[in-house]
């Protein structure tokens, strides 16, 4: 469902290792630039094999944390409608995790070393699960946003240059869909309710907007990886472009529901056909991203229970898997 | 856990008359397992009447380096297709 710009500030420009020709290099380049398709066992430049191992690693890594956000209120969903809904949506959460780690896997990493990796916090994941579902309307917020903001970052991933990558993000767009439009439908009924629930999606709409701004990734002047990304067509839109399409699909949807967006600034641009929006706060963004975000230690210490709670289940897996060879082979 | 259970690759077929398609993998612990998980992680949405699991280490693949080796012969071969020949319109359909 979700993926976030992984060009944040401060990471290293990658370096190209020796072991590897300018012939080869050109040949990679003309394949990425004839728009075909680069697969598992293909020849690929290290650092474009190390650029789509972390991506996908942590993309896959925030679909497994978005589950928790809305698992908070699955025991509570208002009707038995509602919470069969929102089991089935975090029930695909945790496919896209799976389709997304496969994917990851076929560039050499195992399974096993990046949930590690996220267990001890160093690999990364979306900003936007580190804050929290404070009211039923935030399980609408970030339906039609959040899940609003992924569909336009993860639209262009399906023509992504590295096959299975682009085959699991076809197969997340199909299903994500039905993700935005039954948060919109919560917000659409809470919208036309009474005023609480009017209050109460007004609410939800002032806090989740921001924060969905930020999914797209820092302002295109301070992305330092990007145009290696867009050489390789990993990223086929720069961060403030997704921005702005974002922006000027989800306006007039707020405008629909009889909602305000917290931005004085926001205004339409005429001549442009594009709306103008205030300036993001970057300092946040850096804040949660560094783990001082409103729920950071909370979703990691929701994830690693879950693994420690787990472990005896797939202890006795194996025990029975074991048993059950060892009849065989007698 | 130690170390990965093994890794299978999962094939659907989404409904009776066409044939099973690499649909991906999940890891498992026994071949058992490996359906349950294949029908949960792929089949949540109506599309398939049928699974097959495969450990991906029993796969064996061609390798890329090979593929001119392999595939180029066949290129200049047009005449094994039908539109090679010129059949008057008289015959009519052929």
């Amino acid at each position: 469902m979700y993926t976030q710009s992984l060009d944040q500030k401060g990471s290293k420009t990658e370096h190209v290792i020796e072991t590897e020709s300018a012939e080869q290099l050109a040949a990679f380049q003309i394949r990425i630039d004839a728009e075909e398709k680069i697969e598992a066992k293909d020849w690929m430049p290290a650092a474009y094999r190390r650029t789509l191992v972390r991506q996908i690693a942590q993309h896959a890594h925030s679909e497994i944390i978005g589950m928790q956000p809305e698992g908070n209120w699955l025991t509570r969903a208002p009707t038995l409608r509602r919470k069969s809904i929102l089991l089935a949506k975090v029930q695909d959460e945790a496919g896209h995790g799976l389709y997304l780690y496969s994917a990851a896997e076929t560039l050499g990493i195992s399974r096993l070393q990046m949930v590690e990796e996220l267990l001890s916090g160093k690999a990364k994941y979306s900003s936007i699960f580190n804050y929290p579902t404070l009211s039923w309307a935030d399980i609408g917020a970030i339906g039609w946003l959040v899940d609003g903001a992924a569909i336009m970052n993860q639209i262009p991933l399906c023509r992504c240059s590295y096959g299975p990558y682009a085959r699991a993000m076809v197969r997340v767009c199909k299903e994500e869909s039905f993700h935005q439009r039954q948060g919109y439908e919560i917000m659409l009924d809470l919208s036309r309710g009474n005023d609480a629930q009017k209050a109460m999606a007004q609410d939800a709409l002032n806090r989740w907007w921001w924060p969905s701004l930020m999914m797209f990734g820092p302002s295109d002047a301070d992305s330092t990886h990007s145009a290696q990304s867009m050489a390789w067509k990993i990223k086929r839109f720069s961060n403030d472009e997704l921005r702005q399409k974002f922006v000027d699909a989800t306006v007039p949807q707020a405008d629909f529901l009889g909602l305000r967006m917290p931005d004085d600034d926001l205004e339409l641009n005429k001549d442009s056909g594009h709306y103008k929006f205030g300036e993001i706060n970057w300092q946040e963004f850096y804040d949660v991203l560094a783990g001082n975000g409103p729920c950071n230690q909370q979703r990691m210490r929701v994830r690693r229970a879950a693994q420690d709670n787990g472990a005896w289940v797939r202890e006795a897996a194996d025990a029975y898997a074991q048993k059950q060879a060892a009849r065989e082979a007698a | 856990m130690s170390k990965d259970w093994p890794l299978y690759e999962v094939f659907i077929r989404t409904k009776s008359g066409l044939s099973h398609r690499h649909a991906g993998s999940v890891h498992a612990a026994d071949d058992e397992m490996a359906l349950n998980h294949a029908r949960d992680v792929y089949t949540r949405r109506n599309e398939g009447v049928s699974i097959w699991v495969v450990r991906s280490s029993e796969i064996v693949a061609s390798d890329p380096q090979d593929s001119a080796a392999l595939f180029e012969p066949a290129q200049d071969k047009i005449y094994r297709h039908p539109t090679f020949y010129k059949i008057p319109e008289d015959v009519g359909n052929m």
